[in-house]
């Protein structure tokens, strides 16, 4: 596979290593003072992901080149790769500003 | 007599013999010739004999469609099995052999099987071999084992090379023949970057196989000229003999280039093969045509061949299988192979067409509307027998029969990614569906255009679309005259007259009588059939044999051929060797080897080594006299614990991590609190996974507010600088910190000991002090040695002892080390390897990978209580589930054996006394153990439900495997200096 | 002046320096290195600190710049690597971190990596046979991190198809420079 990496262009995807389901990003705050049902939170983040047949978000990490985290949206039926973001953007966009 | 069945003319060099032989006889060929064609011209026609049933069998085709002409080519550790002698290129002193064969080719005791080939039918495994179940692995595997496969390997080492490689174009041509030559040279004339790849050592393809004329050259002298106005391009690169093996995702191509082949052996430090990895923009398909055969009985005799490889073997190799043909056809095309044969001066016993339209010839006699229904010939055929329209047989006296089906368009490669061919009735024949990889077009014969005028325009064509999609713009030079007769056919796939069994798959053994089998019993899906018959499988993956399976599937079940569907094809196209993929990945360059800073003083030092991931470690140091590892590891242990010992511990994994919120950050990752870790000062550390499982355990040393510098075990530094990127980037995107691996920067010795203070301070520059008061347990700091050289310093200790570690840059590590060894001489200090490292860390019960395995937490670990309850960190949360809370939870433990002599084994199980020796009642295991030299016998440390309340208690260690049953004590993890009295000191 | 000799990192005693067919692999010991990363929202700082010290723009991504011997090289986000003399420029991380301050983190490198040369007429093959970079195509200054060996390493176009500096992880530089060499001599 090739993913056209946001700043360094197509790159083989050897290069990098697979993590998983872009919802990682999306981790519950385990703080002690935080209220709700932590554990049942991060019981789901943890363990619970669709597995989806079709376009799926993923995570890819570009070990074998600038150490860029990237959301790779990525058709597991044909592979084909319709979006590529770096990670800290889109963890900016959907809220993991501190 | 020699080459008695060679011809005139045809593209091989007369001017030089080569020599080979095969079977052990010698022969003479030509430069150009491959093994088969150089057989063939030496009157040779029995070539192997097939899998299942031992049935004499020659050459069916000229190319690597081959399913029968295989054999062992080469001869000692270069001996290669299954090699297509239709493609094996001609050398001076070639070897082969005939494989599946005993005691000779000609006499194959094994052909006894084709006696009882009625119990052999499809499914015969399945039928056979259920019954006892107890038989399976002691009688039935053996045997079928024994009588399995084709021909042997040597079970020497390959001593030949292979490389990889990668390669980079817009535009890549599979198939140099006219479709792929005419679009090389549009692509090429636009300056487009384009690889051309051939499987075959001469490109043409087929132009090389006929007599066409095109403009006014012959179509060989066509190619031959396009090839060299394609050599002058820089843009373009050509590959001839490499083959194509498959479309992999976006673009990639992999490709198998046979670089010495072709000669007996490869030069010093040459490959034999490049594996090529290629990165397309665009890919061309024109990968031709393969004919089909049509079955009838007995039609695998020596001798009988596909009509289009006979008109190659005769135009392009000037050989023969025989003086005296026949031709058996259902198509015009193959009427050429008679009249191509007759102006070669062979023979034409009769063309027998199928059809009653079929066309008439002035040369040789054509019988129309007649099938070929047997023949006969014990080692090579003799004689074919002739049903005439009106029912009489006519047997009919040849050497050789040409068989022609018509054409399958070669659309595997556009299968590669699940893509579906579809029929097309006017050629009776798949062509590639609209669904091939991305990127993919065909031309030519592979896109179901037959003539040459056809192939060369849509060549062009094809090339200046796939460009102008790569806003390259590329223009159609005018083309020149060339054959242009359309393709006419009236499909026929088996005689369903005669007596005898009419083979499909060649290559597997598998008959007509085998397909109504499966369609009997109900294996009616084209993937059921596959698997149940075997038609299709094996090395030729049925190139020359699914169609007619197929049809008569078809024909079974009154349906159409389109309706019954087809398989598709998978990767390799044609095989390829383990060895070209592995590459030069083997034996000692399996991976790389990474060198510490004082891996040469090591050597020196005499240092056995021990491999820790990529990593060579010393792992202890053998001094004269020693004998046994454990002399010199129990002295090393004992003389660090006496004195001081110094050991590379370079290969942790260091990560700078710096930023305003360096501490914050590492607060974030490690379960214990850090956010108050004071400059100067370390912190063990212990990471965990997010569902609580401890991950990696290491120290943090803070430099500055703002920098930290953090070690990982020599295992994780990977994974953890991935996890601490993740987090970075994708948890906690706006925290103020850098990361970056600092690992092999600096050399890194821990020097430990008693004796490491003042060792030490012979080393560090005055200005620096390092007594007990200035820089206690746990500070670390930046210092100068040996007169200025930057260097840190840490009081960390994985022994037990007073021990620091020490780092310098790391082009000074080697000079360090022996400064070191140097500056300790008055103390005796010694050098100490990975065993007395894990020695002394088991004496102090510190835990390590063993312990850190992936399924502990850090209660199993005894450090339940290090998990911060007052902030949030990776993995806290979930570390405090149920489950992984129990009062009986695994806790680690010492052990140590009731009688001192009894060894402590590492994977053994923990049952209470006296209690079954089974799952049920498996109290824990064993992770870690070692002979302490301090205590005189053996220790261990393990896992132990509710452990930390059973010290004193006397359990028994089981190890099924190898036998072991001991008596051990639950103790304390800590065998040495339990109250870190040491380290303090 | 301290008195510890300094070792290369292949440990002869000598640099290697070799050339087999058209091209030279030539050990390049005598230069210092340092990561410069600019710290949250600092970029520009980092920037204007990046230029005090290489006398140039921060390079883009996949790009180098070159200025009497100091050549700085992106290697990831908002981060680079400084490269420069050893002899006049062994604290180039000192440098660059009185010159960024608290905009950038500072990491010294030397130790971490060696320099090979690669040049001649056939570097373009001889990085074929290594890496899927496209190197024919690396424009003078393009650099990038490949995997060679299975050991990720840098890779800098010092001049357009025949001349290519590869920065190779120091522990690895053993086997890294077998793997080069025997491409060297398979493509000679």
């Amino acid at each position: 596979m090739i993913i056209n990496h946001p700043l360094l262009g197509p790159r083989d995807a050897a290069e990098f290593t697979y993590f998983g389901d872009a919802n990682l990003i999306h981790r519950p705050d385990g703080s002690p003072d935080t209220t709700g049902n932590t554990s049942a939170q991060f019981y789901t983040y943890q363990y619970l992901r669709d597995n989806p047949a079709g376009e799926h978000r993923e995570l890819w990490f570009h070990e074998g080149g600038d150490r860029s985290w990237l959301v790779v949206t990525r058709n597991t039926l044909t592979h084909d790769i319709s979006n590529v973001e770096l990670a800290s953007d889109v963890a900016r966009a959907e809220g993991r500003s501190t | 007599m020699n080459q008695i069945n060679r011809l005139d003319g045809g593209q091989i060099d007369r001017s030089q013999t080569l020599n080979f032989t095969f079977d052990g006889k010698s022969y003479q060929a030509y430069p150009g010739d491959t093994l088969a064609s150089a057989l063939l011209a030496n009157g040779v026609r029995l070539m192997g004999r097939s899998f299942k049933y031992h049935r004499p069998r020659g050459p069916l085709t000229a190319g690597s469609e081959e399913p029968n002409a295989l054999v062992e080519l080469r001869s000692g550790a270069r001996q290669e099995p299954n090699t297509r002698a239709t493609t094996t290129e001609m050398f001076d002193g070639l070897a082969a052999n005939s494989q599946n064969r005993w005691p000779s080719l000609a006499f194959d005791a094994m052909a006894i099987n084709d006696r009882f080939s009625n119990f052999l039918t499809a499914g015969f495994y399945y039928k056979t071999f259920m019954w006892p179940a107890a038989f399976w692995e002691k009688i039935y595997e053996p045997i079928i084992r024994k009588a399995a496969g084709l021909g042997s390997l040597s079970m020497q080492e390959d001593p030949d090379q292979y490389d990889k490689g990668f390669l980079h174009c817009d535009l890549l041509i599979i198939g140099a023949g006219p479709a792929g030559l005419s679009a090389a040279l549009v692509a090429g004339r636009a300056g487009a970057s384009v690889i051309l790849a051939d499987e075959d050592f001469a490109m043409g393809g087929r132009l090389n196989a006929e007599r066409f004329t095109i403009g006014d050259q012959s179509g060989a002298d066509w190619a031959t000229s396009t090839v060299a106005e394609l050599a002058t391009m820089a843009n373009v690169r050509l590959m001839s003999r490499t083959t194509i093996i498959g479309a992999f995702d976006h673009g990639i191509y992999g490709a198998l280039e046979r670089v010495n082949d072709h000669i007996a052996t490869p030069a010093p430090d040459k490959p034999r093969q490049i594996f090529w990895r290629l990165y397309t923009k665009r890919c061309l398909l024109c990968a031709g045509a393969t004919e089909r055969p049509i079955a009838f009985a007995n039609n695998d005799r020596p001798g009988i061949m596909l009509a289009s490889a006979m008109r190659s073997y005769a135009n392009r190799w000037a050989a023969t299988p025989a003086h005296c043909i026949a031709v058996f056809v259902n198509n015009d095309d193959a009427h050429r192979t008679a009249a191509d044969l007759v102006a070669n001066g062979v023979d034409i016993a009769a063309v027998i067409d199928t059809r009653s339209t079929a066309p008439d010839s002035a040369y040789f006699e054509v019988i129309k509307g007649a099938q070929v229904i047997n023949s006969s010939g014990r080692l090579g055929l003799k004689s074919i027998s002739v049903e005439l329209p009106s029912g009489e047989i006519r047997q009919i006296s040849c050497g050789a029969l040409g068989v022609s089906g018509a054409w399958n368009p070669n659309v595997h490669m556009t299968c590669h990614q699940r893509g579906r061919p579809v029929w097309n009735a006017k050629i009776a024949a798949f062509v590639p569906g609209p669904d091939g990889p991305p990127g993919m077009t065909t031309a030519g014969a592979a896109a179901g255009v037959f003539s040459t005028a056809g192939a060369l325009e849509n060549g062009a064509n094809a090339a200046v679309a796939a460009l102008a999609s790569l806003d390259i713009k590329a223009t159609t030079a005018p083309l020149p005259r060339a054959e242009d007769t359309e393709a006419r056919l009236t499909p026929f796939w088996h005689t369903s007259r005669g007596k005898g069994r009419a083979w499909l798959d060649q290559q597997n053994d598998v008959t007509v009588k085998d397909v109504k089998l499966a369609h009997q019993e109900n294996f009616r899906s084209v993937e059921h059939l596959k698997r149940y018959t075997t038609l299709g499988m094996a090395t030729d993956q049925g190139k020359t044999s699914n169609m007619g399976g197929l049809a008569i599937m078809a024909e079974l079940a009154g349906k159409s051929i389109p309706e019954v569907g087809t398989t598709i094809f998978r990767p390799p196209y044609t095989p390829i060797a383990i060895g070209a993929l592995a590459g030069r990945t083997r034996g000692m360059a399996f991976h790389p080897t990474r060198l510490t800073p004082s891996h040469h003083w090591a050597k020196e030092q005499g240092a056995t080594f021990v491999e820790v991931g990529n990593w060579l470690r010393a792992q202890w140091f053998a001094q004269p006299g020693e004998t046994h590892w454990r002399q010199s590891v129990d002295r090393e242990v004992l003389g660090t614990r006496a004195s001081v010992g110094a050991c590379d511990v370079t290969t942790l994994g260091k990560i700078d991590v710096q930023g305003a919120d360096a501490a914050a950050f590492l607060n974030k990752i490690y379960c214990n609190g850090f956010a108050k870790l004071a400059v100067g000062k370390t912190r063990y550390g212990l990471m965990l996974r997010e569902d609580g499982i401890a991950m990696d355990d290491g120290t943090a040393a803070r430099l500055a507010e703002d920098h930290i510098i953090v070690t990982t075990t020599t295992a994780n530094a990977v994974n953890v600088y991935r996890h601490m990127e993740f987090a970075r980037q994708c948890l906690w995107p706006d925290l103020d910190v850098q990361l970056i691996s600092t690992t092999e920067a600096w050399a890194q010795y821990a020097v430990a000991g008693p004796n490491s203070r003042a060792l030490l301070q012979k080393i560090i520059d005055p200005e620096f002090s390092i007594t007990n008061e200035d820089f206690p347990f746990m500070a670390c700091g930046e210092i100068t040695i040996c007169g200025g050289l930057r260097a840190r310093l840490f009081r960390i200790s994985f022994s037990g002892e007073l021990a620091y570690e020490i780092a310098v840059p790391t082009r000074y590590g080697d000079a360090l080390m022996r400064r070191i060894m140097q500056a300790g001489a008055e103390f005796d200090v010694v050098p100490y390897g990975t065993e007395a490292l894990g020695v002394m860390r088991i004496e102090k019960g510190h835990a390590a990978g063993n312990e850190l395995n992936g399924t502990t937490t850090a209660l199993n670990l005894g450090m339940g209580r290090m998990v911060s309850k007052i902030k949030d960190s990776i993995g806290a949360v979930l570390s405090r589930r149920e489950g992984l809370n129990a009062p009986d939870a695994l806790t680690m433990v010492g052990f140590r054996p009731v009688q001192s002599d009894r060894p402590i084994v590492a994977g053994a199980h923990i049952m209470a006394k006296g209690a079954p020796h089974d799952a049920a009642h498996d109290q824990g295991y064993i992770t870690s153990a070692c002979f302490s030299p301090n205590l005189g016998h053996s220790i261990g440390l393990g896992f132990l439900k509710n452990g930390g309340a059973r010290e004193g208690e006397i359990i028994e260690l089981v190890s099924p495997l190898t036998g072991v049953n001991v008596d051990a004590e639950v103790v304390s993890a800590h065998f040495v200096d339990p109250e870190g009295a040491r380290l303090r000191a | 002046m301290h008195d510890l000799a300094p070792l290369t990192a292949l440990g002869a005693d000598a640099p290697l320096h070799e050339t087999i067919g058209a091209v030279t692999l030539t050990e390049q010991p005598d230069f210092a290195l340092a990561s410069l990363s600019a710290r949250r929202g600092c970029e520009k700082e980092a920037a204007i600190a990046l230029r005090k010290i290489i006398g140039h723009a921060a390079p883009a991504p996949g790009r180098s710049t070159n200025s009497q011997g100091l050549v700085a090289f992106w290697v990831g986000p908002a981060q680079w690597f400084v490269e420069a003399p050893y002899n006049s420029h062994e604290h180039i991380a000192d440098e660059l971190k009185a010159a960024g301050g608290d905009a950038v983190s500072v990491t010294e490198q030397t130790g971490g990596w060696a320099r090979f040369d690669l040049s001649g007429e056939t570097a373009t093959e001889v990085l074929a046979r290594l890496c899927p970079l496209d190197a024919p195509q690396m424009q003078s200054g393009a650099a990038t991190r490949t995997s060679i060996e299975h050991t990720g390493c840098f890779v800098i176009c010092r001049e357009a198809l025949r001349a290519f500096s590869i920065w190779v992880p120091r522990s690895s530089a053993g086997s890294v420079s077998h793997a080069i060499e025997t491409a060297m001599r398979s493509i000679a």
